[in-house]
């Protein structure tokens, strides 16, 4: 579990999350890059649709 | 070891977990691999073969340009770099699709505001203006009447220059639904409706749209493994309209395709087929 850094909710990673995920905070909506850091994952702070995104 | 397989992602989506577990339970060598992380020396070999890759980047320009970096260097990417060029760009495609026989709408480009509102004149509206680089409907507008093209099409006068190529598509009429067909090589392995949500006209699922089953006709099969050999495409997402006078019409290639609502309401395994197909495609 790991705390939104906007409304401080609690975000759950999934157990099979990997580095580069998308999480969204089911509160306040921001969404949130996986990370690896020294003690699991982080939350890296992205952008949800880029200018160019698209399929 | 090296890899057998490389997933090239810039974001994990639902499809590129999809695609890591359907290798793993292949017991594939497979690697992802952040683009953002990546590094291409162009003008020596590749230090690790990252054995055939998939492109999954969600950023067009990243996509094309790392499909371009690693396909000059030796790697075989699916898709390929002309697949990335022909199918991320609308006017490419319909110009292609048109060579091949394929029905698609009928499609003006103008190069500024005054050719394009000149044409609109002659050809009358409602027309659709569409970026040629551009998806999940971004910046697609119905031009209903002539007061709102001159406001859209001034707008985009001050944008990026792409947005200054206006290509400008009949307005189709069809049930408010359009068609994803998921080609997997030569095979049109599902199909969904996409329905409009709450009036809508553009039936994107990124806009909301409902996805429900649609059942592969022979006519549609025909017609998208043409599509696909157009823009030289390994695995594409193909998107047909239903138009009530000129029947099934193919209106764009998606060159990195989702997926998700597919495998969720046909219940085909299409992260499983595209594995097999790049494994298919590793020179032994």
């Amino acid at each position: 579990m790991s705390k939104c850094e906007e409304c401080d909710a609690d975000i759950s990673i999934p157990n099979d999350a990997l580095e580069g995920e998308i999480v969204t905070c089911p509160e306040c909506g921001s969404s949130f890059e996986l990370a690896k850091g020294s003690d699991g994952f982080e939350l890296k702070p992205t952008v949800t649709v880029g200018e160019d995104w698209g399929q | 070891m090296n890899p057998e397989v490389t997933i090239l992602y810039d974001i994990i989506r639902w499809e590129e977990k999809a695609l890591l577990k359907a290798a793993e339970e292949k017991n594939v060598n497979v690697q992802m691999m952040d683009c953002k992380k990546l590094s291409v020396d162009l003008d020596s070999a590749l230090p690790d073969n990252p054995g055939i890759v998939v492109q999954r980047c969600v950023s067009y320009y990243r996509n094309l340009h790392s499909t371009a970096a690693l396909e000059g260097l030796g790697v075989r990417v699916i898709n390929p770099l002309n697949t990335a060029v022909y199918a991320g760009n609308k006017l490419f495609t319909h110009m292609l699709l048109k060579k091949s026989g394929i029905p698609t709408p009928d499609a003006t480009v103008a190069f500024s505001k005054d050719a394009a509102l000149e044409m609109l004149d002659t050809q009358g509206y409602p027309r659709v203006i569409k970026p040629t680089v551009g998806s999940w409907g971004r910046m697609i507008s119905k031009l209903n009447t002539k007061e709102t093209a001159e406001g859209i099409i001034e707008s985009r006068e001050k944008m990026y220059p792409i947005y200054q190529v206006h290509y400008l598509e009949e307005f189709v009429k069809r049930p408010p639904r359009d068609i994803r067909v998921i080609m997997v090589g030569d095979e049109a392995v599902a199909a969904i409706y996409r329905s409009s949500k709450g009036g809508n006209w553009k039936t994107n699922m990124a806009l909301d749209g409902v996805a429900t089953p649609c059942k592969v006709t022979q006519e549609m099969e025909e017609m998208c493994i043409k599509a696909k050999q157009a823009v030289g495409g390994d695995i594409v997402g193909i998107d047909l309209m239903e138009s009530s006078d000129k029947g099934l019409m193919i209106h764009e290639v998606n060159n990195t395709t989702e997926y998700k609502n597919t495998v969720k309401v046909c219940e085909v395994d299409i992260p499983s087929l595209i594995i097999d197909y790049a494994l298919s495609k590793v020179v032994k």
